[in-house]
């Protein structure tokens, strides 16, 4: 389009704040109680990473390809889009994050926790955030029927995911951050145009996600060097 | 030519009337006449303010905020308002104005609506998609929004309204985007509505476009009158001059629209709303006088200063 640069980021805004805010409240009631058992199962896959339980690497992947896929569907594509045609283009990329999850789910460790030091802190952080997502709305002066739950809203979705991605670390978590850390971005950038101060939880996510995934990458490249260190105090 | 714009204007009139009896007559009665202004191309009259739907009418399937927006439609009609302004850009704008317009049991609506995609071929689809949702027989005013696909979408405009499927053809632009290409089109085309953004702020158009479209003999729909609420906002801790009065201006949204209806050129300026007493405040501001031209100097000087 001619003379874009004309253009401010709030020129991109389809919908008002009370209107978008009003969506998590018809998506809660319309689902009720649905909400309470993707948070349980959200809860319930943060047990199985602390416990390191059997599988629960498969099982993880497996609650997370369910629960992306639903989302994609029920928020994107049959909520979110009634206010934004964009949400039409954005609810297949769901779907492929849900593909991904499923074919991680179907592998030999799915998302099996493997991460030491400052990667673990940072997943549990987002994970704790994304699990915690739903006091963020009388935090932000909003009610609880709006609050934005894991497994049946986007944004703490994705943040969770990032959270169990980078717990499993490795090349596939990296490949699994994309989705939710562009969504991240999106949806950031989306509160943000509606002078939104919750736009900073989304950036913060990312910039955090990021960090971690540099030291994944930091620590791909030097692996060499500690495995030989590790096998040094092993049996020989 | 002649013949079919009469009769199509007095089947029209007929229609505006009969549903006027049924929705608008009782306040109608009660309240002074809103401003109206000619269509230079045809000289029917038409109110001079309408309603903008970008945004505030973006509601999806929220069945409160449905039925916020018909009440905002209500208030309009009943204080005299007619042309409702949206696009198939403006999201379920549409279908909210069509749930507006049923629920009211089809109110006397001017319909302005926009063709707005890059291929001249998708246009009919788009415009009947567009009918559909609105639940109108035919459109009173197809503009090309922001000159997407120009060339393409006047053509098939004309033939349209050549086969009478709408009323009148125009074109839009906001915010002083592509002024030039805008004239150039105003100056090589046979158009009845052009649809610019003009406020007390924002006056390039006062050069050229507006004085054109006066030649020209082209009706000017005003978006974007508030700056899209950030000009009201501004103002709103601000004291308005005592000589507001004078105008009939006792809000500084009717300061700001008294402004521009004040051009001799502007038809129609189409503020958007979520609330019932600001439509009723900007209808308002289309009844009594409005600013000569030296207090329009005065009240933008006034402005400025702020
Ligand atoms: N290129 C194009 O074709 C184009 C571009 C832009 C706009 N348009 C059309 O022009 C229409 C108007 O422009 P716009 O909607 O962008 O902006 P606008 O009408 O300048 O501003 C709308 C804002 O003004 C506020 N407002 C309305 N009446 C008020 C009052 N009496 N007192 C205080 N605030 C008031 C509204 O808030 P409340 O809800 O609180 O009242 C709303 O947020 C659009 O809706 C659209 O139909 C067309």
């Amino acid at each position: 389009m001619s003379e874009w640069w004309s253009y401010r980021l709030s020129d991109f805004l389809l919908f008002s704040p009370r209107t978008y805010w009003r969506l998590f409240e018809l998506h809660n009631e319309a689902l009720w109680p649905l909400p309470l058992v993707t948070l349980a199962l959200g809860l319930a896959a943060l047990a199985l990473a602390l416990l390191r339980a059997r599988h629960h690497g498969k099982l993880i992947a497996f609650v997370l390809a369910i629960l992306w896929a639903f989302v994609g569907w029920s928020f994107l594509w049959q909520r979110y889009a009634t206010i934004n045609w964009a949400a039409v283009y954005i609810a297949p990329v769901f779907a492929l994050e849900a593909l991904l999850l499923a074919l991680l789910a179907g592998a030999r460790d799915g998302l099996t926790v493997d991460q030491p030091g400052f990667r673990r802190m940072a997943a549990m952080a987002l994970i704790a955030l994304g699990l915690g997502y739903p006091l963020l709305a009388p935090l932000f002066g909003r009610p609880w029927q709006g609050a934005e739950v894991f497994g049946t809203a986007p944004d703490p979705t994705a943040i969770a995911t990032l959270g169990f991605a980078l717990l499993a670390g490795g090349g596939r978590a990296m490949l699994l951050c994309l989705v939710p850390l562009l969504w991240c971005a999106a949806s950031g950038v989306t509160l943000w145009a509606m002078d939104d101060a919750q736009a900073w939880v989304l950036f913060a996510s990312a910039a955090l996600s990021i960090a971690a995934l540099t030291a994944v990458i930091w620590t791909a490249f030097h692996r060499p060097i500690r495995t030989a260190g590790l096998r040094q105090k092993g049996p020989v | 030519m002649d013949f079919r714009h009469t009769t199509r204007r007095a089947v029209l009139a007929g229609g505006v009337a009969l549903a006027a009896s049924t929705v608008a007559r009782p306040l109608h009665a009660q309240s002074p006449q809103v401003l109206t202004r000619p269509i230079p191309s045809t000289g029917e009259q038409i109110p001079a303010m309408g309603l903008g739907t970008w945004i505030t009418f973006n509601v999806g399937n929220d069945p409160v905020l449905r039925d916020e927006c018909a009440a905002v439609m209500a208030a309009f009609f009943e204080h005299g308002g007619r042309m409702i302004d949206s696009s198939p850009m403006y999201g379920s704008s549409q279908p909210v104005i069509g749930h507006g317009l049923q629920k009211l049991g089809a109110p006397p609506v001017f319909s302005a609506e926009k063709v707005w995609t890059s291929s001249g071929e998708d246009g009919p689809e788009q415009m009947e998609q567009s009918r559909r949702y609105w639940g109108v027989p035919r459109f009173d005013l197809m503009q090309v929004h922001n000159l997407l696909a120009w060339q393409d979408h006047l053509k098939t405009l004309r033939a349209m309204k050549e086969a009478g499927q709408v009323r009148y053809v125009g074109i839009t632009t906001s915010e002083g985007r592509r002024h030039d290409l805008f004239e150039e089109i105003m100056r090589s085309e046979t158009l009845d509505f052009v649809q610019l953004t003009y406020n007390i702020v924002d006056r390039e158009v006062e050069q050229r476009l507006l004085p054109l479209a006066r030649d020209r003999g082209m009706a000017v729909i005003v978006n974007r009158p508030f700056q899209q609420g950030y000009l009201t906002r501004q103002l709103e801790g601000e004291k308005l001059p005592d000589w507001a009065g004078e105008i009939g201006a006792n809000t500084w949204a009717q300061f700001i629209l008294k402004f521009i209806l004040s051009h001799p050129a502007v038809t129609v300026a189409i503020p958007a709303t979520t609330r019932v007493d600001h439509v009723r405040e900007n209808v308002a501001a289309a009844i009594g006088p409005l600013p000569d031209e030296a207090m329009r100097q005065r009240m933008a000087a006034y402005v400025e200063e702020l």
